[in-house]
C-alpha cells in the first residue's frame, strides 16, 4: 500500500499501542507520546484523542463532538478529519 | 537562567557492546563495566527524572541488553511513568528476553542496521552474522506487537544502498525509520575520512528520503538527520543545551549531551552524590551553556539564536578548540568554509581503514585529520549517539 491512508466516516481511528496519551503533572498538560516525539494537543484535540477507544467509528465520533460542542456537523467533520489525517501522517493515530 | 522542564532522558546503561561500529557515539575512552551504576540507582534516577517532567527514557549504551538486569531497569522506568524506548543493536535479543521486556512494560524498540546487505553490514559492525541476527530480532519485535524503529546510520560506505535500507524497514514492518548521517564525535570523528560522504552522495540521499516520505506517508515515518559539514545552519543540538534533554552515563555522570564529556573544563555531577533535580537546575555543566547569555558574536546578535541555540557545543569545541564558539556548521562561523573544504577533501580521497570501536588501553585518543580553525586537542574526542540522535521535538 502506498500513499496516505484513506479516511471516511466508517473508519475507526485509534491510538496505536506505542502511542500514549497521558496527563503530565510537571507541565499541567496532556501529552501524546510516541517514539522520539512528544505532542501537546490543545484542549479540543485532546478531547478527540480521549474518545478514540478503538470501537467508535469516525461518523459517530463527529456526531458526538457536534452535539457536545453545539457546533455545525460539517465544520466538526472537516476539523476532526484533518486532525486525524495529520496525526496519522505522523504515525500517531491508526486509521 | 532558570531551568526549563526536560523532556527526555538518555540512559546509557553500559558501554559494553558485541559490535564495534566505527561511528559509535560512545567516547573513545569507554567506561569499564566495573564502574556501572546498579539497578536501584537507575530506578531512583527514573523516579527523579519523572519528577522533573521527563516523559521519555531512551535505554541505550553500548548495548543495553548486555545488562543482565535490563528487565528490572525497564520495569523501574515504566513504574516511574516514563515512555520506554530500547535502543539496541539487537544481536543478543531473543524471544525469551524480549518477552520479559514486554512484560516489564517496554513501549518501543529501535534497532540499528549497518547496511542493507549482510556482507557490508557485518563488516561495518565488525561482527560476522550480526545482520542476520538483527533481522531475526526485528521480526520478533513486530511479532510481539511492539512498534519498531529501524535506525540506519549512513555514510560514504553504505549510502549508495539507502533505497534498499528503506525497503528493509518497510519489509520488517517498522513504523519509523531514522536515517541518520554520521555525526562526527567520538569514534566517528576518529573515522571521519572513512565515513564522510561526497556532496553528491548527500544530495542523492536527501532526494531519496524526500521521495520515500511522499510515497510511504501514513505508513512509515522517516526522520532524517543531515550531516553538519555540508550544512549552512547548525542543528539545534539536543533542542538547546540543558533545555530538553539529559544523559546519564554508565558510571552515573549527568551530561547535557552524550558528547559533552569531550569538552575540556566541564565537570559533571554524579547521580550518586546529588539529586537529579539539583544537577539539572544548578549543575555547572548544565548552566554553562544554557540559554543565550553565554553567546559571543555572531550568535549574540543573531535572529536565530533561540531556534538553533548556536548549534552544537561539542562540535564547536572539537573543531575550533573553543566550546563557546559558534558551531562551524553555521555559515556565519569563521571556521565554516574550512570544514566544508575538509569534508570535500576527505570524501574525494580513498577511504582509510576503519578504526573499530573497542576498549583500548590508556586514554589516548586518535588524532583526527587536522581540524580547520584549530587542531582539536586529542582529549576533546567524545561521543554523540550515532545509534540514535535523540532529537526530541515538540510540535506545537
Ligand atoms: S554504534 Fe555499534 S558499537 Fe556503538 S553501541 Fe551501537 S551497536 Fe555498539
Ligand atoms: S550565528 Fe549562531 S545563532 Fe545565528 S544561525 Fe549561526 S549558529 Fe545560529
Amino acid at each position: 500500500m502506498t500513499g496516505p491512508q484513506p479516511i471516511d466516516e466508517a473508519t475507526t481511528p485509534r491510538l496505536p499501542r506505542h502511542v500514549k496519551l497521558r496527563f503530565d503533572e510537571a507541565r499541567g498538560a496532556w501529552v501524546l507520546l510516541a517514539p522520539e516525539r512528544v505532542l501537546m494537543p490543545d484542549e479540543i484535540a485532546c478531547d478527540v484523542l480521549k474518545r478514540l477507544d478503538g470501537k467508535t467509528q469516525l461518523g459517530a465520533l463527529i456526531d458526538a463532538l457536534a452535539r457536545d460542542y453545539e457546533a455545525p456537523r460539517d465544520l466538526v467533520a472537516g476539523d476532526v478529519t484533518e486532525l486525524l489525517r495529520d496525526l496519522a501522517g505522523k504515525g500517531m493515530v491508526s486509521l | 537562567m532558570t531551568a526549563p522542564i526536560p523532556m527526555g532522558l538518555l540512559a546509557e546503561l553500559t558501554h559494553r557492546c558485541p559490535l564495534q561500529c566505527p561511528y559509535c557515539s560512545n567516547p573513545v575512552e569507554l567506561a569499564r563495566p566495573a564502574g556501572e551504576i546498579d539497578t536501584a540507582t537507575w530506578a531512583r534516577v527514573f523516579r527523579e527524572a519523572a519528577g522533573l517532567g521527563v516523559l521519555q527514557v531512551h535505554l541505550s549504551g553500548g548495548e543495553p541488553c548486555a545488562r543482565r538486569d535490563l528487565p528490572e531497569i525497564v520495569a523501574a522506568a515504566a513504574a516511574a511513568g516514563l515512555y520506554t524506548n530500547l535502543i539496541t543493536s539487537a544481536v543478543t535479543l531473543d524471544e525469551a528476553r524480549l518477552a520479559t521486556l514486554v512484560e516489564a512494560g517496554l513501549d518501543h524498540v529501535q534497532i540499528s542496521f549497518q547496511d542493507a546487505e549482510p556482507a557490508g553490514a557485518d563488516r561495518i559492525a565488525h561482527m560476522p552474522g550480526a545482520h542476520a541476527k538483527k533481522l531475526a530480532a526485528a521480526r520478533l519485535v513486530t511479532k510481539a506487537g511492539l512498534a519498531l524503529t529501524v535506525n540506519a546510520v549512513v555514510h560514504r560506505q553504505n549510502l549508495d544502498r539507502l533505497g534498499a535500507m528503506i525497503d528493509l524497514a518497510l519489509e520488517l514492518g517498522a513504523q519509523r525509520l531514522e536515517v541518520a548521517h554520521v555525526q562526527y564525535y567520538g569514534w566517528a570523528l576518529a573515522n571521519r575520512a572513512a565515513l564522510m560522504p561526497t556532496r553528491a552522495q548527500l544530495d542523492r540521499a536527501t532526494e531519496t528520503v524526500e521521495e520515500a516520505r511522499r510515497i510511504h506517508a501514513g505508513r512509515l515515518v522517516i526522520d532524517y538527520v543531515v550531516p553538519d559539514y555540508y550544512a549552512t545552519r547548525p542543528k539545534a543540538c539536543m533542542g538547546g543545551w540543558g533545555r530538553q534533554f539529559l544523559v546519564v552515563s554508565p558510571a552515573g555522570k549527568v551530561l547535557p549531551c552524550h558528547a559533552a564529556a569531550g569538552i575540556a573544563g566541564l565537570v559533571f555531577d554524579d547521580v550518586r552524590e546529588k539529586s537529579l533535580r539539583e544537577i539539572w537546575e544548578n549543575g555547572d555543566a548544565f548552566q554553562r551553556f544554557r540559554g543565550t547569555a553565554w553567546m559571543p558574536e555572531p550568535c549574540r546578535g543573531c535572529a536565530h539564536k533561540e531556534e538553533d541555540w548556536g548549534g552544537c557545543r561539542c562540535q564547536a569545541f572539537a573543531l575550533t578548540g573553543d566550546a563557546a564558539a559558534t558551531d562551524p556548521a553555521c555559515r556565519l562561523s569563521p571556521a565554516h568554509a574550512a570544514i566544508g573544504g575538509l569534508a570535500t577533501a576527505e570524501a574525494s580521497a580513498a577511504p582509510p581503514e576503519f578504526r573499530y570501536r573497542r576498549f583500548e588501553r590508556g586514554a589516548e585518543a586518535p588524532a583526527p585529520a587536522p581540524a580547520p580553525a584549530a587542531a582539536a586537542p586529542a582529549s576533546s574526542l567524545s561521543g554523540i549517539p550515532a545509534v540514535s540522535a535523540p532529537h526530541e521535538r515538540v510540535d506545537p
